[in-house]
């Protein structure tokens, strides 16, 4: 028997990546420099975590290429645009507290109002197309569309401004580095938010059955479990953790358009590509490798920022063409 | 005579344009070890699958503890009491040892006494208890496979060819452990090719030859048989080893 079976060696390699990038930039600019770009990237990259988590989940357990997850982005930024606009008085305030409290409902009403919106679509379209990537990637891009037609019925064709809360606006100073508040608003919510889908993820029977669907759905039901129901469950919750991150990025951009979740779609791609599918960690580290490129060639070379996230994922695919941290097999 | 745990009565299924079973009837009895042989491509695995739900039968009806189960839903099926181990094992790579058998357990909790009887079977299991199970060497993988449909009592265990592609001492283990089950009634249907594991454990046996079963009877009088094997099976039951 072969109890002495050698463990195969952890692959340590996709958990240097981040570090590496930390590293290497390093050099290339004055520390504080560094600490304010890095901030900003990790803020972005937390941003762009909740907007893509739910998307890997989705692509890896119920094998949907949803275009449209960008329309939940959008939503949760006019979302943004309503409650902070109706909450003017505690976003103008000078309370911390009031502030937070402000965006808090932002937050919390994005996240309802995308995961109904998330329901609805899951139970209207995406099940009518299950099995059928053409079917999918067609209706979704429809569905990308029609939203944005229903949010300029609703909200106007005119971009809108969103009140950022007034004590968020400003800098905190750490040595020669000025840091943004929003932005650690954005650090701690996106490390909050993975913390908590990490936990459902790893120490609940929930979580143990997603992981489980993502790698083989037909055992998962073949041991007595309605897949269909987690694909509802994890959908409308892939739906609301980008409505919370179209409240985050329409507040940080203070302005919001129809457009704003397609505009991000690609970058959510990428994330999602990067980090392999179905891998929650896998999509928050490749977020903030994608939000700390895009900061630091923004700076070193700007003629290359807009490129730099293609990039990255090329040279990610060259390395390992499944992602940093694989899981589903699709 | 006792009506069969399961039943399946002139069974047909499509997968596409292509027509697999062609009317299959089998009786699996409650309470012994049902062996269902024939050559690649016979329909074994279809079967298996179709019991489960997993491909939709088209034609025919199936039969479970007296209760018509050919048009349920596969996690209705398996609620049932029919566990399912596939050819390809359907281990969960990414996942522990323990977070495998934790999710074939029903209440989400085990019954450490019945834990204690799998670890006795496969005792390498408990030593492997916190490792991924992408880790596991293929025999490691088959015993898991069977620790999962077994780690709960159920009323009919559907094993889907255990001993392919493994190494004969890992095999003449797993023969032991499922002789033990054996020992406590537990109904089960197995798909097999090896002949010894066939003789030692069928009670009875079923063969399939293009989609429909041709042969049914002891399993013993069939491995007493040459000439019986080699018209049913192409060769004797020998040469499968």
């Amino acid at each position: 028997m072969s109890e002495t079976t050698p463990r195969p060696p952890r692959d340590w390699a996709p958990w240097l990546v981040l570090p590496a990038v930390l590293l290497v930039t390093l050099p290339l600019m004055s520390f504080s420099t560094w600490i304010t770009l890095t901030v900003a990237g990790a803020a972005m990259g937390m941003m762009l975590f909740l907007m893509a988590s739910g998307l890997t989940l989705v692509f890896g357990l119920m094998d949907v290429l949803n275009f449209a997850h960008g329309a939940f982005v959008t939503v949760g930024a006019y979302i943004a645009v309503s409650v902070l606009g109706r909450l003017t008085g505690w976003a103008g305030s000078d309370s911390v507290l009031l502030n937070l409290a402000a965006l808090g409902i932002a937050v919390l009403s994005g996240a309802i109002a995308t995961g109904g919106v998330g329901w609805f679509v899951e139970r209207t379209i995406i099940r009518r197309v299950y099995g059928s990537h053409l079917q999918q990637i067609l209706i979704t891009m429809g569905g990308l569309i029609v939203t944005a037609q229903i949010v300029i019925a609703l909200w106007g064709a005119q971009p809108l401004l969103v009140p950022k809360p007034a004590m968020l606006r400003g800098s905190l100073l750490l040595g020669a580095s000025a840091i943004e508040s929003y932005r650690l608003v954005a650090v701690a919510l996106g490390l909050l938010l993975y913390a908590a889908v990490h936990t459902v993820l790893n120490r609940t029977r929930i979580g143990l059955l997603v992981r489980a669907g993502v790698e083989n759905r037909e055992m998962v039901e073949a041991m007595g479990f309605r897949i269909h129901r987690l694909f509802i469950g994890v959908f409308v919750a892939g739906a609301a953790l980008a409505g919370i991150g179209g409240v985050m990025w329409g507040v940080y951009q203070e302005i919001v358009t129809a457009t704003i979740g397609d505009e991000m779609t690609v970058l959510i791609f990428i994330v999602v590509i990067i980090g392999g599918l179905g891998s929650i960690t896998g999509c928050f580290q490749a977020a903030i490798l994608v939000g700390l490129t895009a900061n630091y060639v923004g700076y070193l070379t700007p003629k290359l920022a807009l490129g730099s996230n293609i990039a990255l994922m090329v040279i990610i695919l060259l390395w390992r063409p499944r992602g940093l941290f694989p899981v589903a097999k699709q | 005579m006792p009506e069969p745990l399961l039943d399946l009565a002139g069974v047909h299924t499509h997968i596409g344009r292509y027509h697999i079973l062609h009317g299959v009837d089998l009786a699996v009895p409650e309470g012994g070890v049902t062996m269902l042989l024939g050559r690649n491509g016979a329909g074994k695995t279809t079967t298996l699958r179709t019991i489960m739900g997993l491909w939709r039968a088209s034609a025919g009806r199936i039969r479970f503890d007296g209760a018509d189960i050919t048009a349920a839903a596969t996690p209705d099926i398996a609620r049932r009491g029919i566990a399912y181990v596939p050819e390809a094992m359907g281990i969960f790579t990414g996942l522990t040892v323990r977070e495998n058998m934790l999710l074939a357990a029903t209440t989400g909790r085990f019954d450490v006494a019945r834990l204690d009887a799998v670890f006795a079977l496969f005792p390498v299991l408990k030593v492997k208890w916190h490792d991924a199970a992408g880790g596991l060497s293929g025999g490691q993988k088959q015993m898991l496979a069977i620790s999962r449909a077994i780690v709960e009592e159920r009323r009919l265990l559907i094993i889907d060819e255990p001993t392919k592609g493994l190494a004969p001492a890992v095999i003449a283990h797993l023969i032991d452990g499922l002789a033990a089950l054996k020992e406590t009634r537990t109904t089960i249907l197995l798909v097999e090719q090896n002949f010894h594991m066939a003789r030692s454990l069928g009670d009875t046996v079923a063969v399939m030859d293009d989609g429909r079963v041709v042969h049914t009877g002891a399993m013993a009088a069939l491995a007493a048989d040459e000439a019986l094997q080699s018209r049913l099976l192409g060769l004797s039951l020998a040469a499968h080893q």
